[in-house]
């Protein structure tokens, strides 16, 4: 027993050091009160057949996220299906149709219908089933978990059951919500990644009951029971509330002691832990939120078109039955060959109202075909047919995820091509949250010959503006331009074939002979090298660990920035190796000496890192006895802290500053200080003091202990580390082996993140990144993704919290009383004062960029306030906001969704996203990464941030275009059809007599115009695809709404209406007129008249669509000619079956139609007069209002993009929404600050910028009140 | 409109030596969009030659197709109101209704110009509507066809059966108000001979009325309707019930009641003895006698050449005025300064 609790104490302490948390005071907790309503939770632990009877039956651990299953899907799906006012409307339709009210056979009412329903169910299906599949995935996950007498098996996830005791091993998921009973640490602590939860990397820290870290090993279990009493489910991710019952004693469980499912166990060999709740009791489960279902605006705006329809369709079927009454009650009587003596109810002259009532119904089936009941079920397939394009689209596939772009709900393609803003998260989205060191100066000496990718990309742009230009002043020079583009192709191939000859080390990128291999000892500098790599050796607060492949360690860091410092201290020579209780172990290797030596500090303090602080600190005590203070932080704080002479390098240090966060890279600066032992002393004493101090002060007290230490600082040197931007290296290689010189420039052109948002912000889509990051490395990623400049105006708007003196305990008191009016006064101000400043700004060329910080955002997004933000933000080139919470930014995109009526589409890869994801007209998953929550409640989901260009450009506009295009036609076709009966209705006293037969009705929509509709949905092109990335600008097109605006719907209504007009006309006078229609002096009927009519319209239809396609291929042709085709086959099958069937349709073509020179001469006629309109209007638009894809088809139609290159690289070059932010801005900008300054000869062009830089950033303000 | 090929070089990810990945999507040019496309563009040489193209086409037709609707002579002779005693033209109904009048009626015509062979006879009514749902609907064409469904009169509402239940052949509306006038052609003394067989379709006798399927208790019930059948002739010899039972698509139509086959000269005059038996005073309907022949289009109708010419017309005057508007304001095509970056803000 003795022993026991000696280990006991041991592994507290233990646990001290490994979180650093030495300072806080252990404090017992009591036992949570856990009675009454919300608390009923009992968990038997290690008895799960205690939980086999009510009350304590719960959850299983399956969880589903299907619609249906086989019993409830058909009832279901069929609501669902009848939900849309629509097929209701059909629906009752085809049930009357089975009455003698009905104009057509039940048959070709109730066809349709049951094709449309079943298509459309079958898509449900098996989406449905897809879902299953990935259910069944997670399911299926296997676990271990004890089965009793101490043994432990492997066992399903779905089987998992309330209070099993679980064994979770490195790298793996919690299949449920567990409580943590120990850890293979001897202290119960374990590491957590909870990405899937939050979104956040870094590794939380989780500890278990002292009462049960002991049970370490599978035999523990053997006889251990323990009850729990908790919560009930609920969806809260932070709070856990409940009481373990062990041993006759009853511990507090806090969420710390939880282990939530879907986060991952890392950095711990394994845990134990006791199942508490299961399946969708698991927190995360409660907190997925059904997906809302969601609308494009076409969409939306097509429920309009539908409306008018309807109304239109009740209209005439108004003026039809009033019509059919009257001349009932008026004229029938005196037709003695109807009988009028001897009828029904539904045409009684004597009950003309009751007639006309029933007629009523009898005329809305009829002219249904003006609602076209194939719209939906036609724009569900093509929008399937389109995802599997975007599925398929090699462009957007990634290599080293090998995954593909996918569109998880495919009823948004067309919404992709008019996105307006873009609400993106940073970390894993436009970042991969890698870290690679890159530069650093030391002792005002900058080291490091590697560019950023910012800076290879402004390179590659700027030579390529500069070689247009040249060629555009000298217009001689044609091949100018050209070359210029050649030889930045090579020199990127050069520059990417040297990268992947060395084998490369993850993190770190640096490249500079003058400190590597030991050659630092060289440098005149050496002490102060020797002092910046042992800051960044000793200077934080990770974990080594053995890797077994390679022989060295890789370092479990908190931060990956801490991480890369390792990596970068082990490359120039003092590897960290271990870590004690109280000592750092560096392995120091010289290049004097041939083995490394391991040296021993001893860390006496560790100074936390926070936000506030902005600065972490160690201090030390080597093994020759000096104590030393390392410290590094933000460039700002440190400064600030330097002592008389400890600022010697401070200017040059702050030059390289400036220059690495141009470049968009991460910087922290390094000090350190030498402490006296008596010093120290001193302040040890001071600092145990504030430590054992208890209440509300504590943390203000050891705070400005803390501070008091650091102080007289002395700078060492500054480092850079790029936040590597997603890309996709691989893709590259094989671009390049092909030997396209253009192509693969322009692809090359394409690959990066700031590229793909230069792209996105040449299409005119503004971009705001709402990252849960600080502002400092919100603001660095801006750099890097070109979203800021230092040549923009910073607004930064922030709460004033931070700058109250936060020692004065009753100011805070003061403060807190009056803050939240305070603040919401202040950030008014600073708001309104910032709009007032962009008013008055008249530089046509400045740029602003705002920042924003979490708290201060929670004020702004108030209602009172809101708008006033709203306007500042849409006044701004780029928006960042920082600290934001998941809800939060699913309150911005909310915001910006409804404040601006513009759509929005938010990016991101993480669970802290969804809320976003779901609240943004469009949701975009990043699907590289593990996590699959974002991905879930996508929309659309991609591996990698790039391929948001392709994603957006080609295929949204595609999209756009294709559904656009096709709705309006489907509306022309159906009243260009719907309307020739109602004029017919005319001729037969508005009797209810269709003059097709009911085939041809029942074929219209299903058979014979579908697939070219479709064929127009999935395959039109107006340009081929890679125009769009040479002309962003063409994007606009969509969100101007130019395809599906009003005027064009009304447009093609009225052509629909013409056609119509055209189509009766014509045929009621020549084959309808009573003379006969062939030589052999026959008269046509009904049916004659009604099939050459619909010969007509076929014609005109399938000519339309010709017309308005730009992009034929075999499958065009083979659809469009194919269903003329199948008009005539149709009639000759048709009209080949019995009379029985066909009726007097029997042989109508090869007998009565078919000899007709008239029958061919009238359809020639109609068909042409019917198009005449679009194509006058059409090529009246293209000769003298050509719009900008038509010029673009005619330029590539004479290859004139081939013949005149300069042309067509200027034109690329201007193509473009004028934006303010990216790349093109930047390199404009500085074109515009070279002219400025003069007569700069365009040799000293790189040294005129970097003079003018300076010239910049004097003028560089961020305004802060 | 030539075809440009796929109109894309960019042949992206094709040669990927390595395939590592399973999934990566194969490469076709269907999936990747490439298809090889023919991408016509509307230019103006286009436009104008395709309006030319239609003018030069629809005009002849248009010309040839009133020339031979001119060709065509046709006569035509309103019957119903001069057949009407002149003491009975306040009751025609009563008239028409009451059959211990004698209906017949002469009528004597003239023709205008030389007519050949053969001469088409038809009658035309008016504001009659065969197109009526409920009279479309009234018949049942399974009994037409096949004795062994002479019960079968379902559809036919509300002539089925007999007062007695008997079922009628053939039943339904249509077939009861068969068309009953005669005409009886004389040209001088001699006799006109019209032939009333081979006027409807081949297809309609040999497969749609049984030549088995005799008239049965037709025109016995309560009411009566139009002509009344021989009994001992098949349905299918039975031609001016098989004319009738297509119904015709408007109020206003002429149907086929048979051929003289033999020339007329101008200003023969020909005598028409008719038997105004069918009751269209009711509807105030008009009865016409029309002789008329006919030329490859069919019968007298300008419609047909109008609507050529006007869309021949229409389109040479397109033509002309797009060559005007290209002529006065040109754009060169593909001219890069019609891109809306560059009207717009007249370029960076």
């Amino acid at each position: 027993m003795a022993r026991s609790t000696k280990r006991l104490r041991d592994r507290l302490w233990w646990s001290k050091l490994y979180t650093f948390s030495c300072t806080r005071p252990a404090v017992s907790i009591d036992p949570h009160s856990v009675d009454g309503p919300g608390y009923a939770r009992i968990v038997y632990c290690n008895k799960p057949e205690a939980h086999r009877r009510r009350p304590v039956k719960y959850q299983s651990n399956y969880t589903s996220t299907t619609k249906y299953n086989i019993i409830t899907f058909l009832p279901k799906a069929i609501f669902e299906q009848f939900r849309r006012v629509a097929n209701l409307y059909f629906l009752l339709a085809a049930a009357l149709s089975l009455t003698p009210v009905a104009p057509f056979s039940a048959v070709s009412m109730i066809a349709p219908l049951t094709f449309v329903i079943g298509l459309s169910m079958a898509k449900e299906a098996v989406e449905d089933w897809q879902r299953f599949i990935q259910d069944m995935k997670v399911n299926t996950r296997k676990v271990i978990v004890h089965k009793g007498n101490g043994k432990f098996g492997h066992r399903h996830w779905l089987k998992v059951r309330v209070g099993d005791v679980v064994k979770v091993e490195k790298d793996q998921f919690f299949p449920a919500d567990l409580v943590l009973l120990s850890s293979c640490y001897e202290d119960g602590i374990c590491y957590v990644e909870t990405m899937n939860l939050d979104g956040e990397t870094n590794l939380k820290v989780k500890r278990s009951l002292e009462a049960t870290m002991i049970l370490d090993e599978d035999e523990a279990f053997k006889d251990f029971s323990a009850v729990i009493r908790c919560e009930d489910p609920n969806p809260l991710l932070y709070t856990f509330v409940g009481n373990l019952e062990y041993q006759k004693e009853v511990f507090a469980l806090e969420p710390n002691n939880i282990l939530l499912r879907d986060s991952k166990l890392r950095n711990t060999a394994y845990v134990y832990g006791v199942v508490v709740f299961t399946g969708h009791d698991t927190k995360v489960m409660q907190n997925a939120t059904k997906s809302p279902s969601k609308r494009s605006g076409i969409e939306r705006r097509m429920d309009c078109i539908i409306y008018v329809l309807f109304t239109s369709l009740v209209l005439i079927s108004l003026i039809s039955s009033s019509s059919f009454a009257q001349k009932t009650k008026y004229e029938m009587p005196h037709w003695w060959y109807l009988q009028p003596q001897r009828t029904t109810n539904l045409y009684d002259p004597s009950r003309p109202l009751l007639s006309g009532l029933f007629h009523l119904i009898t005329a809305l089936i009829l002219y249904g075909y003006l609602i076209p009941i194939s719209l939906y079920v036609s724009i569900e397939v093509v929008k399937v047919l389109q995802a599997l394009f975007i599925k398929q689209d090699i462009q957007m596939f990634d290599e080293e995820t090998g995954k593909t772009a996918d569109a998880r709900t495919s009823n948004l393609n067309e919404e992709l091509g008019q996105v307006d803003t873009i609400l993106s998260d940073k970390t894993g989205t436009l970042t991969c949250n890698q870290m690679d060191f890159l530069k650093c100066s030391i002792a005002g000496v900058h080291y490091g010959v590697g560019s950023s990718e910012v800076e290879i990309a402004a390179a590659k742009q700027m030579a390529i503006e500069n070689s247009t230009l040249a060629s555009s002043d000298y217009p001689d020079d044609i091949d100018d331009g050209f070359f210029g583009s050649t030889e930045i192709k090579l020199e990127s191939v050069a520059c990417e074939n040297d990268n992947s000859k060395k084998p490369k080390i993850r993190g770190f990128s640096f490249r500079d002979d003058r400190l590597m291999e030991g050659n630092w000892m060289k440098e005149p500098n050496s002490d102060t090298i020797l002092m910046f790599f042992r800051i960044l050796a000793l200077c934080h607060s990770a974990i080594p660990e053995p890797n077994e492949v390679t022989g060295g360690f890789t370092y479990e860091a908190e931060s990956p920035d801490e991480g890369t410092f390792l990596v970068a201290a082990r490359e120039f020579g003092f590897e960290f190796c271990k870590r004690t209780q109280s000592s750092v172990f560096i392995r120091e290797r010289y290049p004097k000496f041939s083995t490394s030596i391991e040296r021993e500090y001893k860390v006496l303090n560790l100074l936390e890192f926070s936000s506030k602080r902005k600065r972490m600190s160690v201090i030390v005590q080597d093994d020759s006895g000096n104590i030393l203070l390392l410290c590094k932080g933000a460039d700002s704080i440190i400064f600030d802290r330097l002592s008389r002479n400890g600022g010697m390098y401070e200017y040059e240090t702050s030059v390289h500053l400036k220059d690495y966060g141009e470049s968009g890279l991460r910087t922290l600066a390094l000090a350190y200080r030498k402490l006296e032992p008596t010093e120290y002393n001193a302040w040890k004493t001071e600092l145990l003091n504030a430590k054992t101090s208890i209440g509300p002060d504590r943390e203000t007290q050891l705070e400005h202990v803390s501070d008091m230490i650091e102080r007289e600082l002395i700078l060492v040197g500054a480092t850079a580390v790029e936040d590597k931007l997603q890309k996709g290296v691989r893709f590259l290689f094989q671009m390049l082996a092909n030997d396209k010189l253009i192509n693969q420039v322009l692809i090359l052109y394409a690959m990066q993140v700031p590229q793909c948002i230069d792209k996105l912000a040449q299409a005119g889509l503004k971009i705001w990144v709402l990252t849960g990051d600080k502002m400092e490395t919100a603001i660095n990623i801006g750099y890097a993704c070109s979203l800021l400049r230092q040549c923009m105006k910073q607004i930064s708007i922030s709460t004033m919290s931070n700058e109250f003196p936060s020692q004065d305990a009753k100011k805070v008191l003061a403060f807190c009383l009056t803050s939240d009016q305070a603040i919401k006064d202040d950030i008014l101000l600073q708001i309104s004062n910032a709009s007032q400043m962009i008013k008055l700004d008249k530089d046509p060329h400045a740029a602003f960029a705002l920042v924003i910080d979490g708290r201060a955002l929670s004020y702004a997004l108030e209602d009172d306030l809101k708008h006033h933000f709203l306007n500042l933000a849409i006044d701004c080139a780029s928006v960042i906001c920082c600290r934001v919470s998941p809800r939060q930014k699913a309150l911005v995109t909310k915001l910006v969704k409804e404040g601006t009526g513009k759509t929005t589409l938010a990016i991101g890869d993480g669970a802290n996203d969804v809320g976003m994801i779901q609240a943004a007209d469009i949701g975009v998953g990043i699907s590289g990464v593990e996590g699959m929550q974002a991905v879930m409640a996508s929309d659309f989901s991609i591996a990698q941030f790039r391929f948001l260009e392709t994603l957006l450009l080609v295929h949204g506009h595609w999209c756009y275009k294709r559904i656009a295009k096709m709705i309006c036609y489907f509306i022309y076709k159906n009243i260009a059809f719907g309307f020739t009966l109602f004029y017919f209705e005319a001729f037969t006293a508005f009797s209810g007599q269709s003059i097709y037969e009911d085939w041809y009705m029942l074929l219209f929509n299903v058979v014979l115009t579908s697939l070219p509709v479709i064929a127009l949905g999935v395959f039109e092109q107006d340009v081929p695809s890679e125009v769009f990335s040479q002309f962003p600008a063409l994007y606009q097109q969509g969100p101007n709404n130019l395809f599906f605006d009003w005027k064009r719907i009304l447009g093609w209504m009225l052509n629909g209406v013409y056609a119509s007009i055209i189509i009766f006309i014509i045929n009621i006078n020549n084959i309808g007129g009573n003379q006969a229609f062939r030589e052999s002096g026959q008269t046509p009927d009904l049916t004659a008249v009604g099939t050459t009519m619909f010969t007509c319209i076929i014609w005109s239809v399938n000519i339309q669509i010709a017309l308005t396609m730009s992009n034929f291929t075999w499958i065009q042709h083979l659809f469009i000619w194919g269903s003329i085709i199948a008009w005539y086959m149709f009639l000759s099958i048709y009209g080949a079956f019995s009379p029985l069937i066909s009726g007097n349709a029997f042989l109508i073509l090869r007998e009565v139609l078919g000899p007709a020179p008239a029958y061919w001469l009238v359809t020639l006629v109609v068909t042409v007069a019917c198009n005449l309109p679009y194509m006058v209007h059409n090529s009246y638009q293209r000769l003298l209002y050509p719009l900008d894809h038509h010029v673009i088809q005619e330029i590539k139609h004479f290859k004139k993009d081939v013949e005149d290159q300069r042309m067509w690289t200027r034109e690329k070059s201007k193509a473009r929404q004028c934006t303010k932010i990216g790349f093109s801005a930047r390199v404009e900008e500085r074109i515009r600050i070279i002219k400025r300054a003069g007569s700069v000869h365009s040799d000293f062009v790189h040294a005129g910028f970097i003079q003018s830089m300076d010239l910049i950033c004097a003028l560089h303000v961020v305004v802060e009140l | 409109m030539n075809n440009n090929g796929a109109g894309s070089s960019s042949g992206s990810g094709d040669a990927s030596p390595a395939r590592r990945n399973s999934k990566r999507p194969k490469y076709s040019r269907f999936t990747q969009q490439e298809l090889p496309a023919c991408k016509p563009i509307l230019t103006p040489q286009w436009v104008i030659s395709v309006f030319t193209l239609v003018g030069i086409i629809f005009v002849p037709i248009g010309v040839a197709a009133l020339l031979a609707s001119n060709d065509v002579v046709e006569i035509i002779d309103r019957y119903d109101a001069v057949c009407v005693p002149q003491n009975m033209t306040n009751d025609k109904v009563g008239y028409i209704q009451n059959d211990a009048i004698d209906k017949t009626c002469t009528r004597r015509i003239k023709v205008p110009k030389d007519m050949n062979q053969p001469i088409y006879v038809y009658y035309q009514l008016d504001n009659f509507y065969q197109n009526h749902r409920r009279y479309v609907k009234s018949r049942n064409d399974g009994q037409l066809r096949d004795r062994s469904k002479e019960n079968d009169t379902s559809g036919c509402d509300p002539e089925k059966t007999t007062s007695n239940g008997v079922p009628i052949v053939p039943c339904g509306l249509i077939a009861w108000s068969l068309f009953n006038d005669t005409y009886n052609f004389t040209r001088g003394n001699k006799a006109l001979t019209v032939n009333t067989t081979d006027i409807s379709w081949k297809s309609d006798r040999d497969h749609k009325f049984g030549d088995d399927v005799f008239p049965k208790n037709f025109q016995n019930g309560n009411l009566t309707g139009g002509k009344k059948l021989d009994p001992n002739k098949p349905l299918s010899q039975q031609e001016d019930l098989i004319v009738w039972m297509r119904t015709a698509a408007l109020p206003t139509f002429r149907k086929l009641y048979g051929r003289i086959e033999v020339d007329l000269k101008e200003n023969d005059t020909i005598t028409v003895t008719l038997k105004n038996y069918y009751n269209t005073y009711s509807f105030s309907g008009k009865k016409k006698l029309v002789l008329s022949t006919t030329s490859w289009l069919g019968g007298k109708n300008n419609f047909l050449g109008i609507a050529y010419l006007t869309v021949g017309g229409l389109c040479f005057f397109l033509a002309t005025t797009f060559t005007v508007v290209y002529l006065v304001k040109p754009r060169k095509l593909g001219d890069p300064s019609y891109l809306s970056w560059n009207r717009n803000t007249g370029g960076h």
